[in-house]
């Protein structure tokens, strides 16, 4: 008798998914996801976005990126824009909350006017680019319900396979498809469908290195739009963490300060 | 003299300093205004040219903790000799610490919420020579001190040196009729521009709402215009008077809605007032199944001194519409209506802007008057409807 509960604790122990509903398995995953990739602290970045639309005509912005790990509730992060030319020292910060609307301000240099401004628009797309506001935006678990749909193989690596359904009614998105490496719980593909359920977007991400001997940061995104045609490109380079930020890096003083 | 020595003084701190680490930026703009009408004044110029640089040098050090800002403006404008002028825009030194921040120099804040006037914006003097619209401002030497709180920040602030407030020439459009002379500008202070201002804001942002309350002391940046008599005609002088004004300003971010208020209460010797500007921006996300996105602006403009008032706005209406395309060439539109809520007095402004290629920026301006009421201070801009095509390479 022992030794039968025995084994049984032991089968439970060696696959604890063995009984759990698919939505369960969806969730477990993303919780160890958001599990794995906690205690990054801060961190900085500069970013290359690549605009082409359907004649596969180019234009090109730098942005410099700053966030802060907010336990509890979603990041802050700020955005400095250094092109295109007239937009310079334009910077946007961003407090992202689970559980209400986040808080967006955006600081305008020719008239030093720091603005508040609504951030039920989530669904807008980001610099004019095919990236929204929310593709763009901390990704928190609680932000999707989800669903495991499949392990299969992605370009030889082992993947997850999850659908999550954005919980926010003001989603662009009626679900999105999520390829996750198994081995580094990061996505390399990502489906967006939009309000009508057709396919709308495709994100590839590619490039991942691994930080402080544990954070994984991809080095390239590359979202296509099935429905224009046209293609936005992400360069990410210089990731920095340990920068010793704090909130008062991230409040409306510094946001006048951004260079 | 004392503008040569600061330009110079400017000069040396920028070449002195290691030029890899000064990061340079700014504008070049060329500008034609077209008139349709005959100008009230035979004296006013037509169609007009004007071209404005605008540098700007930034150079920062001690990993951020300090920095110096150069910013020089100039324009040449073919008809009036009033709006070809210079000014420093900035030329200020900042410290940044964890609980304070101390800028000293030329500088510039803004402040405020409302976008059909900016009425507790009171630090900077209107450069009302560059446009009507009152939103560019003349450089003001200060120091300012920023403390940061957890209940808000604090800004403190010491203005030596003021600014006269810059109207258009003899030659210039639009402008007032009769004209503003500046040979006759007058103060309540005997020491003149050289009194020193002071001032006071506290802001915060508490959940949903941003809030602001600020104090002024000192010269009035908006004169009192007295008709004078200069060289046998008959002008409007300038008279600053000493004042306090107290200010609120007010912005609640909900879902679509950004509901605003701005408030003044300004006590003078000679002239007292309450203004008031307050309403709603509601915006359509997302319009006809596009990414662009068209805003409802509405706004009331009060001024307890009623027809009287020495602004056309004092018991109006602003209705906007504010379209942005979110485009690559990052495309917006603001169409604005100010009318009178009892007389026929309207002004209509368009407002657009688009990106050519990476470095220029188009922008067009159109401004109609249309002043069969009595509002007076509307009534001089009449004959001086325009357009405005203004290109600038930005670096």
């Amino acid at each position: 008798m022992k030794k039968i509960l025995l084994l049984l604790l032991l089968s439970l122990s060696i696959s604890p998914a063995w009984a759990l509903t698919a939505e369960e398995k969806g969730l477990q995953i993303a919780q160890n996801a958001d599990q794995r990739d906690s205690g990054w602290g801060d961190q900085k970045q500069s970013l290359e976005m690549i605009l082409r639309n359907k004649q596969g005509q180019e234009s090109r912005r730098q942005i410099r990126g700053r966030s802060l790990e907010v336990t509890g509730d979603g990041d802050k992060s700020m955005s400095i824009f250094d092109t295109p030319a007239d937009v310079k020292g334009t910077a946007f910060l961003s407090f992202t909350h689970v559980n209400k609307p986040d808080d967006q301000w955006l600081y305008l240099p020719a008239l030093k006017r720091v603005k508040r401004i609504a951030s039920k628009n989530k669904s807008g797309p980001f610099m004019g680019s095919e990236f929204a506001f929310e593709d763009m935006s901390s990704q928190e678990v609680d932000k999707y319900t989800y669903k495991w749909l499949r392990d299969e193989k992605l370009d030889g690596k082992d993947v997850y396979v999850i659908e999550r359904v954005p919980v926010d009614k003001n989603s662009g998105y009626t679900r999105q498809i999520v390829w996750s490496d198994k081995e580094i719980d990061q996505p390399l593909k990502v489906e967006f469908y939009d309000r009508k359920n057709s396919l709308l977007k495709t994100l590839v991400l590619s490039g991942y290195k691994q930080y402080l001997g544990k954070y994984w940061r991809p080095n390239k995104m590359d979202m296509n739009n099935h429905q224009s045609g046209k293609s936005t490109q992400l360069l990410f380079t210089d990731y920095s963490f340990n920068n010793g930020f704090t909130d008062r890096d991230f409040d409306r003083n510094s946001l006048k300060r951004a260079r | 003299m004392r503008k040569k020595r600061l330009l110079a003084t400017a000069f040396m701190l920028v070449i002195s300093l290691p030029a890899q680490s000064v990061s340079w930026r700014g504008n070049v703009t060329v500008q034609e205004r077209l008139f349709f009408q005959d100008p009230a004044d035979p004296r006013q110029h037509g169609n007009n040219f004007s071209v404005a640089a605008q540098p700007e040098m930034y150079h920062e050090w001690a990993d951020g903790q300090q920095s110096v800002s150069f910013i020089p403006f100039a324009r040449l404008d073919q008809g009036d000799d009033e709006r070809t002028h210079a000014d420093i825009r900035e030329l200020s030194w900042s410290y940044v610490a964890r609980e304070y921040e101390w800028t000293v120099g030329i500088s510039k804040v803004y402040w405020g919420v409302t976008e059909s006037q900016h009425l507790v914006d009171i630090i900077n003097q209107t450069d009302l020579v560059e446009d009507i619209d009152q939103e560019e401002k003349l450089g003001q030497p200060m120091a300012k001190l920023t403390l940061i709180r957890d209940w808000g920040t604090v800004d403190l602030f010491v203005l030596p040196g003021f600014r006269e407030r810059t109207f258009a020439g003899v030659k210039g459009r639009p402008r007032v009729i009769p004209r503003v002379e500046k040979d006759l500008t007058s103060y309540e202070s005997s020491q003149e521009g050289r009194h020193v201002d002071l001032a006071a804001r506290w802001s915060h942002a508490i959940g949903d709402m941003d809030i602001g309350l600020s104090w002024f002391h000192g010269t009035s940046r908006t004169p009192i215009l007295n008709p004078a008599q200069y060289n046998g005609e008959i002008v409007l002088a300038p008279f600053y008077q000493i004042i306090d004004q107290a200010g609120l300003d007010v912005q609640l971010t909900r879902g679509s809605w950004l509901w605003k208020l701005e408030a003044i209460n300004l006590d003078g010797n000679y002239v007292k007032y309450k203004r008031a500007t307050g309403g709603f921006e509601y915006t359509f996300y997302g319009i006809a199944n596009s990414a662009a996105d068209l805003g409802l602006v509405v706004e009331y403009l009060y001024d307890s001194r009623g027809e009287l008032a020495t602004t056309p706005f004092e018991d109006d209406f602003l209705t906007g519409l504010r379209l942005t395309l979110n485009d690559e060439q990052s495309t917006d539109a603001l169409l604005g209506v100010i009318k009178d809520t009892h007389d026929d007095s309207y002004l209509v402004s368009l407002e657009a802007n688009r990106r050519i290629g990476d470095s220029w920026k188009l922008s067009i301006q159109a401004s109609k008057f249309l002043a069969d009421g009595l509002d007076q201070s509307l009534k001089s801009f009449a004959e001086d409807d325009f357009l405005q095509v203004e290109l600038g390479y930005y670096f």
